[in-house]
């Protein structure tokens, strides 16, 4: 079965994007190794559901939590997208949002938190802070980055990121998830 | 103060007294209780609200400098002490004497490894259990992998300590169980919707009623004073972006003023006005979103929409004039850092018109409303002298009936030219925080229409060397942020990077009175309690 030729989201076309080479590989390699017709097109019907309505951990720290909340008020209204239904349990969200610093203190708390979340599961480093540490790398008390305790699927940068970048970020996951393989792919039971 | 000097020249002849920006007392770590009581209970001018103690590590000597205000004459007041013993430093706690002296204690303990004798909650504040070193400490190693980023758990001991000096003059450490042995603990936090960041509060419960909190900090602890020893004076302002993000002006400002005090520059009148207006409408947008996530913690999730509105046009002003909607980095030594949009003066005069009715719609939706006056209405209630004693300032502070604006109380910048009133209610409830928070609302927008008509014209920023170097000394400055009292101090050693800069945040007097407040009360009003007081995580960690 062909996989679509172009990953995009709802009313964002695909020029918009700038280049991905993570996500054109993916679907170079969902090409090579070729799909089943029947699997395939119940991928694609669970990955359309999957795509349009991410919900996010409410998982802030600092000031990119501020920023994450502006995009939930009517302003920016990530509601459009089907991202609103933040919430408050990990076992009920589908990715993290990385808003904010981790500190050593907080490092056995956030991979707690991720351990959590039900397969499959995304994180989003959103700011410099999550991504590298950002303007506190070289304090004594902060970890350099998330992506030594967890790994991390979309970077935001900014110290916020403005809203429209977090919704390009989440975007960028939704399109993600629609190259993924459901069946046998993400879904598989991790084992203990 | 002359009167005062000579009182305390007669009382304690070991003291020096010098005259820096406060009156400086040194005093030996064996005198310093006494001094401080005397001060606490002078008649004239009683020093009855502790600003801060800042550690300090001399490199031949530890110690401590605690400022004092005086709630009735307003004087400042600061008391040095010092010991030069480095493995074992001991000094006195007068946390008998101050409540939150008790939290301010911990945190030294935590940074420098100076133990206060008799105070009753001995352990470390920010950092786990295990941490080794005291990381402010001059000699402290940043780069050594002593303490890794571990996602293991925590060790946690349920025991606190006391140390007292016993009769033969030795270091006696006791344990003291910070729980009784049968209490029921419930945990709430970090991670928790309603604590307003990664704040965690050990509760003990008797059924529903709080019998007592412990409240765990140190979740977003970045260890902004010790990155600022390595910076220069410039580098050191954007921290104060990431403090109390929605005081980001107020604490440019505040460290600002205290490096102008310092290096003997002074601002220009336009550059002063712009800092001004900056603030109010800072504390407008805070006081906007303050409402909104109260309410959202009460269930009113649609205020939140409603006061995001108003703070949206705010950010969008300072979007057009600072280039950034958060983190503005704004306020520079000697001015501020760009001039006015051209837009400005059109988009702040549509906002103060639009201000009025949206607060009236605020009141209509919630103030009156029934639930939400069963829920705030005594409820969470603090005393005038329990604030001065647990040093709540700000909005807080002024609903308990304490007139501690700093705005009023030592006005700075252009502050005492301006007709504006400093909000004062008697209740200390929930529901006064809530209403001292929406009037100040209204005070702001007529600061801002005094100001606005009349921007002078001229320079936005005075000449500054490009290498800034302060001579040696201390200096120590408050303003008011959106939550209380603000307070910088800096200690030069004559270079270009501050030796020590201590920050004294609002937040941190805040969470420790959550503890007092709630005893007694319901666990579903600690809710309401800590969200009228309205703490910023990152700001009472650093």
């Amino acid at each position: 079965m062909e996989i679509m030729e172009q990953i995009t989201t709802k009313s964002m076309p695909y020029e918009a994007f700038k280049d991905n080479e993570y996500i054109e590989s993916l679907v170079e390699e969902l090409r090579a190794s070729g799909t089943n017709i029947l699997v395939g097109s119940l991928d694609k019907l669970i990955n359309w559901g999957r795509s349009n309505s991410l919900w996010p951990l409410t998982f802030a720290t600092s000031c990119c939590g501020i920023e994450f909340v502006s995009l939930g008020a009517a302003r920016f209204d990530m509601a459009r997208f089907g991202w609103e239904v933040a919430r408050a349990s990990p076992r009920q969200a589908d990715f993290m949002m990385v808003a904010g610093t981790i500190v050593n203190r907080m490092v056995p708390v956030f991979k707690r938190l991720y351990d959590q979340l039900a397969e499959p599961k995304y994180v989003i480093a959103c700011g410099g802070c999550a991504i590298s540490g950002g303007p506190f790398r070289k304090s004594y008390h902060v970890a350099k980055g998330i992506e030594d305790i967890v790994p991390v699927d979309v970077y935001v940068p900014g110290c916020p990121p403005r809203p429209e970048a977090m919704i390009y970020g989440i975007m960028q996951l939704s399109r993600k998830l629609k190259v993924e393989r459901f069946f046998g792919g993400v879904n598989r039971q991790e084992k203990p | 103060m002359a009167n005062l000097k000579e009182k305390i020249s007669s009382l304690f002849p070991g003291a020096t007294i010098e005259e820096l920006d406060t009156l400086r007392i040194t005093i030996s770590p064996a005198e310093l209780h006494a001094l401080a009581k005397a001060l606490k209970e002078d008649s004239e001018s009683p020093f009855d609200f502790l600003m801060t103690i800042v550690g300090m590590d001399w490199t031949e000597s530890l110690g401590c400098v605690y400022y004092l205000s005086s709630t009735k004459t307003k004087d400042i007041i600061s008391i040095k002490t010092s010991t030069t013993d480095r493995d074992q430093p001991v000094l006195p706690s007068v946390s008998d004497l101050w409540e939150v002296a008790v939290t301010y204690e911990r945190e030294v303990y935590d940074f420098f490894g100076i133990i206060f004798t008799d105070n009753p909650d001995m352990r470390r504040l920010f950092l786990n259990i295990d941490w080794k070193g005291f990381p402010l400490r001059k000699d402290y190693d940043m780069e050594s992998n002593e303490n890794p980023v571990s996602t293991e758990n925590e060790r946690q001991s349920d025991d606190t300590y006391v140390y007292s000096i016993s009769a033969d003059g030795k270091l006696v450490k006791t344990a003291k169980p910070v729980f009784e042995k049968d209490d029921f603990v419930v945990n709430i936090g970090p991670q928790h919707p309603a604590t307003h960041g990664v704040l965690r509060f050990r509760t003990a419960v008797d059924g529903e009623t709080i019998k007592k909190i412990d409240v765990y900090m140190g979740y977003i602890h970045r260890g902004v004073e010790k990155l600022c020893e390595n910076l220069n004076y410039f580098q050191t302002l954007h921290y104060m972006d990431r403090l109390d993000y929605f005081s980001a002006h107020n604490y440019h400002h505040g460290l600002c003023l205290c490096i102008e005090k310092a290096a003997g520059i002074e601002a220009p009148r336009r550059a002063q006005v712009i800092r001004v207006l900056m603030d109010e409408l800072s504390r407008i947008a805070s006081h906007c979103l303050f409402i909104g996530t109260f309410c959202m913690d009460l269930g009113a999730t649609t205020m939140l929409f409603y006061t995001l509105r108003v703070r949206e046009q705010i950010l969008d002003i300072m979007d057009k004039t600072c280039g950034a909607r958060m983190t503005f980095n704004y306020e520079c030594i000697g001015g501020v850092m760009a001039d006015l949009d051209p837009d400005f003066v059109k988009d702040v005069k549509a906002l103060l018109a639009v201000l009025p009715s949206n607060i009236a719609e605020y009141n209509k939706i919630f103030t009156g409303n029934v639930i939400a006056k069963n829920r705030m209405e005594g409820v969470g209630k603090i005393s005038l002298d329990d604030c001065i004693s647990y040093g709540v300032t700000g909005p807080s502070g002024r609903a308990s009936g304490w007139a501690c604006d700093v705005r009023k109380t030592h006005p700075y910048s252009i502050y005492s030219e301006l007709d504006f009133e400093q909000v004062v209610m008697e209740e200390g409830d929930s529901m006064a925080r809530f209403k001292v928070r929406i009037k100040e609302m209204e005070q702001s927008a007529r600061i801002i229409e005094q100001l606005i008509d009349n921007l002078p014209e001229g320079e936005i920023c005075a000449k500054v060397p490009k290498v800034l170097k302060l001579p040696q000394g201390s200096w120590w400055q408050i303003v008011e942020g959106c939550r209380g009292l603000f307070g910088v101090y800096i200690e030069s050693d004559g270079g270009t990077s501050p030796y020590r800069l201590k920050i004294a945040p609002p937040c941190l007097p805040l969470a420790a009175a959550v503890d007092h407040m709630t005893s007694g009360s319901k666990i579903a009003d600690l809710i309401t309690i800590g969200g009228s007081l309205d703490y910023i995580v990152p700001d009472m960690d650093r």
